[in-house]
């Protein structure tokens, strides 16, 4: 097990620097100057050249991807303009907003999604089955910008019981969250159904079945965890794809997290600030697909000793 | 003689893309208490689907008719929930492949301890058991073995754990579904000689299911023998096997290679095995019949005893006894 999360650990820093990379890359090849941008397009050139060479923009690329690095593992950015501090300090201050937002949609999706997929995976064809089938399709098509806004009008401006943006209460959190959540929701309900259904069909049901326990039983004993193993993975991959979803909900709804900062700092041409958004948001995602794998290897014995060997 | 287990003029009709196919027709046989009755025939011939009857684990939208009566009661006519509680606990199964057959995310001991768990016996109680019974069905180190799961043993292992699983309930008529078929041969002797020995010594009725005339006659007592769906001949086993009394069952006899004979070849059974769904009128073996006549095109024969014990759906049967 050790042995597993100390390989999987070490691929993990192989993809940050991939990411790091990446940025380093995106920024260099990005049309303009940064020195230009920070200061304006009417700066005097002197003041340009010196910003360029605090920046250490006028060294050579191999250099500069060096000392970039260098900075990288110290979680060194560099400082927002915008703000006048340390580009992390500033992600990480938003992060906590974020973190709820996302852990509010994940334990709604996952409740929600696993609860209607083994109410219909457990009778396929049935009434149920051709309901959460039909709807799920509904909801992993809608884009989440159209959804909040319909949430916004039907709970906050029609009904009036939940408000439309902000912070501050849990009742702030409610349209947000599940604003990110119902896609999520159906993708694991869609997952959870036909991995139900599938394992329903496996001979150990029948063996289930031959020790004369009930549909239910065998369901919860027997078919649920089997079914559960393809789904984890897709919980812990999407779980890393929130964040995606959370910079168009955020926005939607005035959510103060990473989200709307990264649409500021785009606005703002706040390059620092984006990409130490952009790295710590691949650490995140990274650090998803990792905890997936081991639940995953946790669920199945197979793998257990499989990876173990 | 009492009996454990009447089937009487079973039916099975399983759904199919032309409307239903019967794949039991009118079986009827008995099996008596601490007797084991070997159900034999090609793949297609509807004994797997007899023995799913009994247990009631047959495929979605199956409709069955005729009666089983176990112990003197119908199973098809008992509740739900009366059915479901002689699962297990009075009719258990044991099934072909152990590997696919067995939970691959739980311990042998869980699996093999469910049954006892869910009646609400005390844990120590049921690990005790669990250990008994992987004791009797020849795991070694049980207390070790019980915390292993199902990939980790041996095939032969596997099914000495599904035998142990099938007796966990107590029951008192177990099916085994061929279940030396998925093993090696040098395993399928112990798991078969682990078989009988169980039967015998805890007075067990079994129902043997196969398609392997050498492993009926090692462990049955009675043979049933089932072509197309309907049962061809039935009898003890060892007058059957010696002198059959359709032609059906001698073209099974004939087509086993005698392994200690070097000279004789085995005879193969001439044509394709008929399917329920596409049976040829009258007798459905006439095509492959040797002794077949212009009455077995037409006339459907039925099952009529021709001594002790000996029943056969042979118009000509008397010509093969002499």
């Amino acid at each position: 097990m050790i042995r597993v999360v100390v390989k999987r650990l070490l691929v993990g820093v192989l993809v940050m620097w991939g990411a790091a990379s990446l940025i380093f890359v995106i920024v260099r090849v990005a049309p303009g100057d940064p020195a230009t941008l920070m200061l304006g397009p009417d700066a005097p050139p002197d003041q340009v050249r010196e910003l360029t060479a605090t920046l250490g923009l006028d060294r050579p690329m191999p250099l500069q991807y060096l000392s970039y690095l260098g900075d990288v593992v110290q979680l060194r950015f560099g400082d927002s303009y915008l703000f006048n501090r340390p580009a992390m300090a500033e992600v990480f201050e938003r992060m906590p907003a974020t973190a709820e937002l996302m852990l509010a949609s994940t334990t709604i999706a996952v409740i929600a999604g696993l609860a209607l997929g083994l109410l219909a995976g457990g009778r396929p064809g049935g009434l149920l089955d051709r309901v959460v089938s039909g709807g799920t399709i509904a909801l992993q098509s809608f884009p989440t910008f159209w959804t909040g806004i319909m949430l916004i009008l039907i709970f906050a401006l029609a009904l009036r019981v939940l408000p439309s943006a902000g912070t501050g209460t849990p009742a702030h959190l409610v349209l947000p969250a599940i604003t990110l959540a119902l896609p999520f929701t159906a993708t694991v309900a869609r997952l959870t159904r036909t991995s139900v259904a599938e394992t329903m069909h496996e001979q150990y049901i029948r063996t289930a079945r031959s020790k004369g326990l009930t549909e239910r039983q065998v369901l919860l004993g027997h078919a649920l965890r089997n079914s559960l193993i393809p789904v984890v993975t897709i919980i812990g991959l999407h779980m890393g794809g929130l964040m995606g979803g959370a910079v168009v909900v955020e926005n939607v709804f005035a959510w103060p997290g990473v989200g709307t900062l990264v649409v500021e700092s785009v606005a703002n041409r706040d390059y620092t600030v984006v990409q130490a958004a952009t790295f710590l948001v691949a650490g995140i995602v990274m650090a998803f697909n990792l905890a997936a794998d081991l639940v995953y290897s946790q669920l199945d014995p197979r793998i257990r000793m499989e990876s173990a060997a | 003689m009492t009996v454990s287990l009447e089937v009487a003029g079973l039916v099975v009709d399983l759904p199919g893309r032309d409307g239903p196919v019967r794949v039991v027709d009118e079986v009827s046989f008995d099996i008596a208490p601490a007797t084991t009755v070997g159900l034999i025939g090609e793949s297609g011939s509807g004994k797997t689907m007899t023995a799913n009857a009994v247990i009631d684990l047959l495929p979605d939208g199956a409709r069955t008719g005729g009666a089983l009566r176990w112990q003197g009661e119908d199973l098809l006519q008992v509740s739900a929930s009366r059915r479901r509680r002689v699962r297990g606990h009075e009719i258990a199964m044991i099934f072909q492949d152990p590997l696919a057959a067995l939970n691959p995310t739980q311990t042998v001991g869980r699996q093999v301890g469910e049954i006892l768990r869910r009646a609400g016996r005390p844990s120590d109680e049921v690990r005790r058991r669990v250990l008994e019974l992987l004791d009797r069905t020849g795991i070694p180190e049980p207390a070790t073995r019980s915390r292993n799961y199902p990939h980790e043993f041996s095939g032969g292992m596997r099914q000495r754990a599904m035998i142990a699983l099938a007796l966990a309930g107590s029951p008192a008529l177990l099916l085994a579904d061929e279940p030396t078929t998925a093993l090696d041969v040098t395993v399928q002797a112990r798991i078969l000689r682990l078989l009988r020995d169980i039967q015998e010594d805890e007075g067990l009725a079994m129902l043997l299911v196969s398609h392997d005339l050498r492993v009926v006659n090692h462990v049955a007592h009675q043979v049933v023998v089932m072509y197309a769906g309907r049962v061809a001949e039935r009898g003890p086993t060892a007058a059957l096997l010696s002198k059959p009394a359709h032609p059906y069952t001698r073209a099974l006899v004939d087509s086993v290679p005698a392994v200690r004979t070097r000279t004789a070849l085995a005879h193969p059974l001439p044509g394709t095995p008929a399917t329920p769904a596409n049976r040829p009128s009258g007798c459905a073996f006439h095509p492959r019949c040797p002794i077949a006549r212009e009455l077995c095109r037409t006339e459907q024969p039925a099952v009529r005893e021709v001594g002790a014990g000996r029943w056969t759906a042979c118009h000509f049967a008397e010509e093969l006894v002499g």
